[in-house]
């Protein structure tokens, strides 16, 4: 018994974790688009992109099937109370991706990268990607990430300084770098997204911490006002660059930004950006005394 | 909205601009990295009459078998073009392609091959794979489905008013090369100004 379930109980819990995960977006990624919506001009490509997307939201939700075919690299960050075992949440996890498979929640995505085998069932070496962290809550908590590879792919990670920029170890550079960044994603990544940062760290943490931002509701407010002001400016900034969706031209080429620091050695200072394309797929899960209660 | 029916001739893709919506019916065929590497180190010839005077489609899509053995499409969109920019225009002079439907456009050696072939760039709207998925009318092949696995196959799909935005076409013009100097532009008076 794992919070109060068994097995079978987790393991049918999580499929339905990843059923609402590919087929419907969270409220605030929801709310967000469609203010960002309004911003575009009527009749214009932005406009009507917008327009697509949503009706593909809608269509997504009711029929249960995935909001976009690339169901990413699926991820599971655990939280889990003192005595779980996470060996045995591991396999009922992998079971529960199988399952997830077999009913076409998500598209048979992993390949072996040196034989170019195809698994068929998604399970694969370093897949899917399970993070866990114990505890003091006596509740577990499972969020399920699914990030597809276009967004992924124009991610970058940044040693400052960046002459070429003008780019130095300040607040300024860390601007400078992510801007260009955006500019350089154009609207490969299937704007508009999303940005996790993360200031500092080394090369794995700072894009692990990075991608982590993305954890995050689109309408909290950083508790440090350097970072606050860092996430207003980039979305601000971004949506002067004139990309707007799918880089088709518009106002709309940002619609969120989350920043976090790590401490740095003196040699070092990375900026690690994550990029999280429209289709935002981001659901968590808690069960306690045997309750399971999704988002 | 102009309507696309493949086979389309070399005549009508030639006439489309940059800006055009267009609506496709007909046969398309699916096809991305691993396609592409295959079609320009192998050359095969049994995809040959799917590809003439048709449209490839830049897309991994998720597929679902009934019992009688016909396929159903779950979800289609786009994936990320600019992978092919090796491969592309190669691929459009040997199998005679009229077009290719991606997103996130592609790059010189793409626009030039445009030009020569005969062809033009599709940008369809990605992560939309619900909507477009809706417009396949039916599965009636695939190419190389053990082998390259459900998202890497050659689909062969029937569709019916397909969406898409003509963004680069026949005679040099990108819209994606506009767009990345606007924005490049704009870059640089921001960050002169910090």
């Amino acid at each position: 018994m794992i919070a109060g379930v068994d097995r079978d109980g987790l393991a049918e819990s999580l499929v339905e974790l990843i059923r609402r995960t590919t087929s419907k977006l969270p409220d605030d990624v929801i709310k967000r688009l469609k203010e960002y919506r309004t911003k575009e001009e009527p009749g214009k490509m932005a406009c009507r992109t917008l327009d697509t997307i949503m009706e593909n939201v809608d269509m997504a939700q009711s029929a249960s099937r995935p909001i976009c075919q690339d169901t990413g690299t699926v991820t599971f960050d655990i939280q889990h109370p003192l005595g779980a075992r996470q060996s045995e949440i591991r396999e009922i996890v992998k079971e529960a991706v199988v399952a997830a498979t077999a009913k076409n929640y998500l598209r048979p995505n992993v390949v072996d990268s040196l034989t170019g085998e195809i698994k068929s069932d998604n399970i694969g070496v370093g897949h899917p990607v399970i993070h866990f962290e114990q505890w003091d809550n006596d509740y577990l908590e499972v969020t399920l990430v699914l990030k597809g590879g276009g967004c992924e792919n124009v991610g970058a990670q940044y040693t400052l300084p960046q002459p070429a920029l003008k780019a130095g170890r300040d607040i300024n550079g860390v601007k400078k770098v992510v801007l260009d960044m955006v500019v350089k994603a154009q609207g490969k990544g299937c704007a508009p997204g999303v940005l996790g940062i993360a200031i500092g760290g080394d090369r794995a943490e700072g894009y692990a911490i990075a991608k982590k931002q993305l954890k995050r509701k689109l309408d909290d407010i950083n508790p440090n006002p350097v970072l606050a002001e860092l996430e207003g400016w980039v979305v601000e900034q971004a949506n002067r660059l004139g990309v707007g969706p799918m880089g088709f031209g518009g106002k709309t080429t940002l619609f969120g930004a989350k920043a976090t620091t790590l401490d740095r050695i003196p040699a070092s200072y990375f900026v690690s950006i994550s990029y999280m394309c429209w289709a935002y797929r981001r659901r968590t899960m808690t069960i306690r005394n045997g309750e399971v209660q999704h988002d | 909205m102009i309507k696309i029916n493949t086979p389309v001739d070399e005549e009508k893709i030639r006439s489309l601009k940059v800006g055009d919506e267009v609506l496709i019916s007909g046969s398309i065929v699916t096809a991305r990295d691993r396609a592409h590497k295959y079609m320009v180190e192998e050359r095969p010839d049994d995809i040959r009459g799917d590809l003439e005077n048709s449209i490839i489609y830049h897309c991994g899509p998720v597929m679902k078998k009934h019992d009688d053995g016909t396929w159903e499409v779950v979800a289609a969109g786009p994936t990320t073009s600019i992978r092919e920019e090796i491969y592309q225009a190669d691929v459009m002079e040997e199998y005679k392609v009229r077009g290719v439907i991606g997103k996130g456009g592609m790059g010189p050696k793409t626009l030039a091959g445009l030009a020569k072939t005969g062809a033009v760039y599709l940008h369809a709207i990605g992560g939309a794979s619900q909507v477009l998925a809706r417009t396949v009318v039916s599965v009636p092949r695939v190419y190389k489905l053990e082998e390259f696995g459900v998202p890497e196959s050659f689909w062969v799909f029937t569709v019916k008013d397909f969406p898409a935005v003509v963004t680069m076409d026949s005679h040099g013009g990108s819209l994606h090369d506009k767009i990345l100097a606007t924005a490049e532009e704009e870059f640089r008076s921001i960050v002169d100004s910090l």
